[in-house]
C-alpha cells in the first residue's frame, strides 16, 4: 500500500512541522510562566534543572510587583495611553481612510502612498525632533507625550489598511442612501462604517498592540516611575544595576501579554479578514 | 408638465466630454430607455439627473423645478443601481424603509407604506430576511420597493437586468415593464441592450459619445435612423450599408433584402447578389455575401424565412437576383445623415 504510506508519512510530517512552530512560539511564553512562579533560590540555584520547579511554586514575585513597585500605576497608565491613542487613531484614520478609497483621481491613491511611506520612517530618528515638540508643549516626563507621539505611526498605517477596505466596499451603497436621502456624511456613518466594522476593530486591536509594546520613545520622553507605561517600568525599574529581578520581570510581562493574546484569539477571524480585506472580496 | 426636462447638459472629466449637450424631454409616466454602447455617457447622464454627479454646464428640471444645485436627497427622483445597491446590513424591511426613515415619516405611516410597496412586488414574505438571503430576482424586486416606496417624480434604473441569467433577464424585463405601467411612474432606463430598449421603451433615446443621436418610439428608431450610427447599433444582424452615389450611403434592413421573386407587390430596386456563406438558425436562416458594384465594410447580410427559400436560391459561390422594395430603401448623405424619408 505505498498510497497509504505516503499519506501517513505527509501526516507524521505535518505534525512535526506542527510541533516545531508551536514550541518554537509558545516557549518563550513557558519560560515566562515557570519563572513568574518559581522561589528565588530555585532560581539562582544553577545545578536545578531550569525546565520544571524544583522547589513548590510561589506568589512572593507577584505580591512583590504589586506591593512594592508601580506595576498597577504603570498598567493603568499603559491602558490609559492605549485608550486615548486608539481614539485619536479611529477618528483621524476612518475618515481619512475613508477620503482616500474615495477620491477617484491619481491624486488619491499617491497621497495614500505618501501617507504608507511615513509610517517607513524609523522612530530612532524621529525622536529627536519630536522631543524639541515635547519640549516646547511642556510635555517632558509625562505620560501624555506619549498620548501625542504614537498616533504619528499609528495613524499612517491604520488610515492606510481602512482605505484598502473601504475601497473593496461598493460605492453604490452609499450612493444609494445619498439618492435615499442621506447627506454624504449620513451615508458615510450609516452604509460605510457599519459595512466595514471588521476594519475598523483590527485597527483597534492593531493600535492597542502598538501602544502597548511600544519602547524607544517611552524610554525617550518618560524618566518619572510614576508616568511610565508597564513595557518601561518593567524592564527600567526591575533591573537595579545590574540586579535583574527575574521572576518579577517575567511576572510583569505575563501580565501585559495576557490581554492581548486573549483579544487576539477571540478576534483571529475578524482580524485577518480585516488585514486582507482589501485584497480578496 | 414633462417630469424631466434637460437643457443642454454637459458634463466633462478633465479633458474628456462625457456627456457633450444632452437636451431631452420626458414626459409624465413615459417609459424613456437610454440606448448606447458602454461608455457613451448615459450613465453619467443618470447620474446626473439624480444628483451623484454634478453637470459641468446645462439645466436640469424636475418636476418643472430646477435642480442644478439641489441635493440627490431632495430632488424627488429614486435610482436603482445596476448591482441594486441593497443595504447587506439591514433587513428587507429596513431597506424599503430608509427612504422613508431619512424624510422622517411617523412609524406607522412608513410601516403601512413597506407594507404597500412589498405587497405590490409580491415580497411581503421576505421582509425579514437580509440581501444576502434573497436570489437574483428577489433581489431586483427588494431595490424596485425600495426605489417605490417613497413615491418618487422619477424612476432611474441603470442597466438592472445584467446582473440576472438569460431566462430571468426575460421574465425580469415583463415584470418591470408591468410594474411601471400599472403605477404610471415615469422611469428612465439607461442600457446597451437593444431588445431591453426596443421591448420596453415607449420611447428610445439612442446616446453615442456623449449626444443624443435620435430620439423616438421603438418602430421610429429601427425603420427610420437618424444616422448611420443608429442605423447600425439597432437591430441584429445591423442594417446593411453600402456606398452609393459618390459619398451617399444606402442602407436596408437584412430582413428587407431578398430573392427577386420573394418581394410581392410595389416597386422594387434589384441587386446582385454573391452568397459566401449562411448560417441556419432555425427561424431564420442568415446568408452573408457581397454585392456587385457596391461597397461595404461589414459583408450583406440578408434574413430569409427558411421554409420559403429554396437552396438554389441561396447557393454560396453563385450570384443571385436579390431585391429590396424601394419603401424599405434609406438615404445617407456622405456625413451620415438620413436624408430621405418613405
Amino acid at each position: 500500500m505505498p498510497r497509504a504510506f505516503s499519506r501517513s508519512l505527509r501526516e507524521v510530517a505535518f505534525f512535526f512541522g506542527i510541533t516545531f512552530f508551536v514550541i518554537l512560539a509558545a516557549f518563550p511564553f513557558y519560560w515566562m510562566v515557570i519563572t513568574a512562579f518559581k522561589p528565588n533560590s530555585d532560581l539562582y540555584d544553577v545545578t536545578n534543572v531550569p525546565f520544571w520547579f524544583n522547589e513548590p511554586p510561589t506568589l512572593e514575585h507577584l505580591t512583590y510587583l504589586f506591593k512594592e513597585t508601580l506595576f498597577a500605576r504603570w498598567l493603568l497608565n499603559s491602558l490609559m495611553i492605549g485608550v486615548c491613542v486608539t481614539m485619536i487613531t479611529l477618528v483621524t484614520a476612518v475618515p481619512a481612510g475613508y477620503s482616500l478609497a474615495r477620491m477617484t483621481s491619481r491624486k488619491g491613491e499617491a497621497l495614500g502612498i505618501a501617507i504608507f511611506l511615513t509610517y517607513l520612517v524609523p522612530p530612532t530618528l524621529l525622536f529627536l525632533p519630536l522631543s524639541r515638540i515635547i519640549a516646547e508643549l511642556g510635555l517632558q516626563n509625562s505620560m501624555w507625550s506619549l498620548v501625542l507621539v504614537y498616533p504619528t505611526f499609528t495613524i499612517p498605517f491604520c488610515s492606510w489598511l481602512l482605505m484598502g477596505f473601504f475601497k473593496a466596499l461598493p460605492p453604490e451603497i452609499e450612493e444609494a442612501a445619498i439618492v435615499d436621502g442621506c447627506s454624504l456624511f449620513g451615508a458615510f456613518i450609516k452604509m460605510a462604517i457599519p459595512l466595514s466594522l471588521p476594519a475598523i476593530l483590527t485597527v483597534v486591536i492593531f493600535t492597542f498592540t502598538l501602544t502597548l509594546q511600544e519602547f524607544v520613545y517611552a524610554l525617550t520622553f518618560v524618566s518619572s516611575s510614576s508616568q511610565k507605561p508597564v513595557t518601561l517600568g518593567v524592564s527600567t525599574d526591575l533591573i537595579r544595576g545590574d540586579v535583574f529581578f527575574w521572576g518579577e520581570i517575567m511576572a510583569g510581562a505575563l501580565i501585559a501579554a495576557v490581554p492581548v493574546a486573549v483579544a487576539y484569539n477571540l478576534f483571529l477571524d475578524r482580524f485577518i479578514s480585516g488585514i486582507t480585506g482589501g485584497a480578496i472580496k | 408638465m414633462a417630469a424631466v426636462l434637460t437643457r443642454d447638459i454637459v458634463k466633462t472629466f478633465g479633458e474628456i466630454t462625457a456627456v457633450n449637450g444632452i437636451s431631452l424631454t420626458v414626459p409624465d409616466a413615459e417609459f424613456m430607455v437610454l440606448l448606447g454602447p458602454s461608455g457613451c455617457g448615459k450613465t453619467t447622464f443618470l447620474r446626473i439627473i439624480c444628483g451623484l454627479d454634478q453637470q459641468t454646464s446645462g439645466d436640469l428640471l424636475i418636476g418643472g423645478r430646477i435642480v442644478n444645485d439641489i441635493p440627490p436627497r431632495a430632488r424627488g427622483v429614486a435610482m436603482m443601481f445596476q448591482s441594486y445597491g441593497l443595504y447587506p446590513h439591514y433587513t428587507v424591511r429596513n431597506n424599503i424603509a430608509f427612504p422613508l426613515r431619512t424624510q422622517r415619516l411617523p412609524r406607522d405611516e412608513i410601516e403601512k407604506k413597506v407594507q404597500w410597496a412589498s405587497q405590490l412586488l409580491g415580497i411581503g414574505h421576505l421582509l425579514d430576511r437580509r440581501p444576502r438571503q434573497l436570489s437574483g430576482g428577489e433581489r431586483q424586486r427588494v431595490a424596485l420597493a425600495r426605489a417605490l416606496v417613497r413615491e418618487p417624480t422619477a424612476l432611474l434604473l441603470d442597466e438592472p437586468l445584467s446582473n440576472l441569467d438569460a431566462k430571468l433577464r426575460t421574465s425580469a424585463r415583463q415584470e418591470i415593464k408591468n410594474f411601471q405601467q400599472r403605477v404610471g411612474l415615469t422611469t428612465i432606463y439607461v442600457t446597451h441592450d437593444q431588445v431591453e430598449a426596443m421591448g420596453m421603451g415607449d420611447r428610445i433615446a439612442v446616446i453615442d459619445h456623449g449626444r443624443v443621436r435620435q430620439v423616438g418610439t421603438p418602430k421610429e428608431i429601427y425603420d427610420d435612423p437618424a444616422d448611420l450610427f443608429v442605423a447600425t447599433f439597432v437591430g441584429a444582424p445591423p442594417m446593411n450599408i453600402v456606398t452609393h452615389n459618390g459619398g451617399g450611403y444606402l442602407g436596408f434592413r437584412p430582413e428587407n433584402f431578398l430573392p427577386t421573386d420573394m418581394i410581392e407587390n410595389g416597386a422594387a430596386t434589384e441587386f446582385s447578389f454573391r452568397v459566401d456563406r449562411s448560417e441556419y438558425l432555425g427561424s431564420e436562416r442568415i446568408v452573408y455575401g457581397v454585392m456587385d458594384g457596391f461597397d461595404s465594410k461589414q459583408p450583406i447580410t440578408a434574413k430569409l424565412p427558411p421554409a420559403h427559400v429554396a437552396a438554389e436560391r441561396i447557393r454560396p459561390g453563385e450570384w443571385h437576383p436579390f431585391a429590396v422594395k424601394n419603401s424599405a430603401l434609406r438615404h445617407f448623405d456622405k456625413n451620415g445623415n438620413r436624408t430621405s424619408r418613405h
